[in-house]
């Protein structure tokens, strides 16, 4: 929790990883590349304060997850949202043995989302059915840009896909975040394109489908569908940093999603460990709208403590402590 | 820059040469490593990108058309354009050598063709530069209301950047570029009904805001991943700034949803 000027926040941090980046667990240099990629976003977007050794970042351990969420940045609960990326990484980015074991070490604190790949088929469908039981799973995370054979990509309304949320919705897993990424198959089309998102919310009402970085770099076309779509929501992956490199463009993503979409739709992420969540909580909490950009209305306090964990703490059943629920003082 | 005619050509030439998502030349965001040029005409222009995991799409589409216009200068006798640094470098790179073509190129992942992906972000380049002409005359005009903007043509808008930049965008689209021409238009050139205007206004501010920021983001990560590049970018054309919001649409909700439709 994090309390300023009087007022107390309960946060959830919705998307988190648990990565092993090591040269030894790298399959070929797309491992490299990949990590690497991530490093550079750390680095263009961070605070000087807040950098992370290269060292580091490759691999930092359960412990130093926990220190940096829940003993320095002021996270309540926190959701593993893991990427396999089986063609880069000989054990998978996401570490997922690990991750659950720390979820199971501290199912206050973490719940453990796993992910799918509809291309394993008929295999994979059997594999989410134990992976459901075993992880007790509330929620996937999927990358449509995972390669897969020669694979690069794949859309969330093709067959398969729709067979894996079928089984989704019979199991109860109910939250879908989903990651668009650079490729997919085929190339012809935009990989960040998210009009397979707005058929299957269309055609699974009963699912939540939370798309992380707010649809960046395609805000409009996921606002576009957002606004059609009541269970589309909007992950702050990513978006959430620019807070520091570029005040400016953070409210008017803030401003267009608060315009579109509405405030119960939009949840906190640090995306950790590409940022931490503690520099990015207490900014969040100062920000406010610059006064010359009339064509948004101010951040209310109401809508911060919903974005940055109240909407989230609703999707996923985790229990808030009265203190830090909406007064309706606050609601007015 | 030597000074070297034929090299001062080629860099003209990439000049022309845009990243579609961006919509801005490949030279003004730094994307150009280097150009070497010999006597005998011969060119080579190395490229280089933010991330190595940018689209492979847009990473080949913008090195495909670096070789076409690097090729059809008169005096380049040989033509090679190497993508540096990216996941698919080596795969970008053997395919612009053998000028295999984008299906030549990318085998069974390329299923046609990559025009629609063109006409997508043409769209919304046009989208945006629409945008930004209108809010800015919505600034300096106070007293229009945004539904007023039905009326406006293209010789309402003064002979500034924005608006040549929007008649460029338009051309790109096959849309008229004469000054009764109105303003407010769909990639058709169709006007949207008045009532729609402020949502449809809205959405291209999205679209705006959408590619500034995306430039933006670019840009830094390209310094990032190669410090030297930050003396050959370009700073691009700042934001509008919106003193006066004419409507006050920031109180509006977009309750009256034209009908579902997708817009890519």
């Amino acid at each position: 929790m994090y309390s300023k000027d009087g007022e107390s926040y309960f946060i959830v941090d919705a998307h988190i990883a648990l990565w092993d980046a090591r040269p030894d667990n790298q399959l070929n240099v797309h491992g490299k590349q990949f990590i690497d990629c991530f490093y550079d976003y750390h680095r263009n977007l961070s605070p000087a304060s807040e950098l992370w050794p290269y060292e580091e970042y490759l691999y930092y351990g359960g412990e130093r997850l926990m220190k940096d969420l829940f003993t320095d940045g002021y996270v309540d609960h926190a959701i593993f949202q893991p990427a396999r990326l089986g063609a880069f990484y000989r054990n998978g980015f996401g570490q997922t043995e690990e991750a659950f074991a720390l979820a199971r070490q501290h199912p206050d604190k973490l719940t453990y989302n796993h992910c799918w790949d509809p291309r394993f088929e008929q295999a994979g469908l059997d594999q989410l059915r134990r992976d459901a039981g075993r992880f007790g799973l509330k929620g996937v995370k999927l990358y449509t840009a995972e390669w897969h054979g020669d694979s690069r990509g794949y859309k969330l309304d093709d067959p398969w896909s729709r067979r894996y949320l079928e089984t989704a919705q019979e199991l109860g897993i109910k939250n879908i975040h989903i990651h668009k990424g650079p490729t997919i198959r085929p190339l012809d089309r935009d990989a960040f394109d998210v009009a397979d998102v707005d058929q299957v919310a269309t055609d699974f009402p009963e699912l939540n489908f939370v798309v992380e970085h707010c649809g960046l770099p395609r805000l409009e076309d996921f606002c576009w569908i957002a606004t059609q779509e009541p269970n589309v929501h909007a992950g702050l992956a990513v978006a959430m940093p620019f807070i520091h490199t570029r005040p400016r463009y953070f409210a008017q993503i803030i401003g267009e999603l608060l315009y579109w979409l509405d405030e119960d739709r939009i949840q906190f992420s640090s995306d950790y460990a590409l940022w931490t969540p503690r520099w990015l909580v207490e900014r969040f909490v100062d920000f406010q709208i610059p006064e010359d950009m009339d064509e948004y209305p101010p951040l209310t306090v109401a809508q911060k403590k919903k974005i940055l964990g109240l909407n989230a703490a609703a999707m996923y059943d985790i229990p808030v402590p009265a203190a830090y629920q909406l007064t309706p003082a606050v609601v007015a | 820059m030597s000074g070297h005619p034929l090299e001062r050509a080629v860099h003209a030439a990439l000049g022309q040469v845009y990243d579609p998502e961006l919509d801005e030349p490949i030279t003004d965001l730094g994307f150009v490593r280097s150009v070497d040029v010999t006597d005998e005409g011969r060119v080579t222009v190395h490229l280089r990108l933010p991330t190595s995991f940018c689209s492979p799409n847009f990473a080949y589409l913008m090195a495909s058309d670096a070789k076409d216009a690097v090729t059809a200068l008169a005096d380049v006798t040989q033509a090679a354009v190497l993508l540096d640094d990216h996941h698919d470098s080596e795969l970008i790179n053997r395919g612009l050598a053998a000028d295999a073509g984008y299906r030549g190129t990318f085998g069974a992942e390329a299923e046609s063709d990559l025009e629609e992906l063109r006409e997508t972000f043409r769209r919304k380049a046009h989208t945006a530069a629409m945008e930004r002409t209108l809010t800015s005359l919505l600034r300096q005009r106070p007293e229009l209301a945004e539904e007023r903007l039905y009326d406006v043509v293209l010789g309402d808008l003064p002979d500034a950047p924005a608006t040549r930049a929007l008649l460029r965008r338009r051309a790109d689209l096959g849309l008229g570029t004469a000054s009764t021409d109105p303003v407010l238009v769909d990639e058709h050139g169709d006007r949207f009904p008045p009532g729609e205007i402020p949502l449809r206004l809205r959405f291209a501010r999205a679209v705006r805001i959408s590619i500034d920021g995306n430039a933006h983001f670019c840009r830094g990560l390209l310094r990032t991943r190669y410090p030297d590049s930050a003396a050959d970018q370009t700073p691009r054309a700042e934001e509008p700034a919106y003193a006066a919001s004419p409507t006050g649409s920031a109180t509006h909700s977009p309750m009256n949803h034209p009908v579902k439709e997708n817009v890519s």
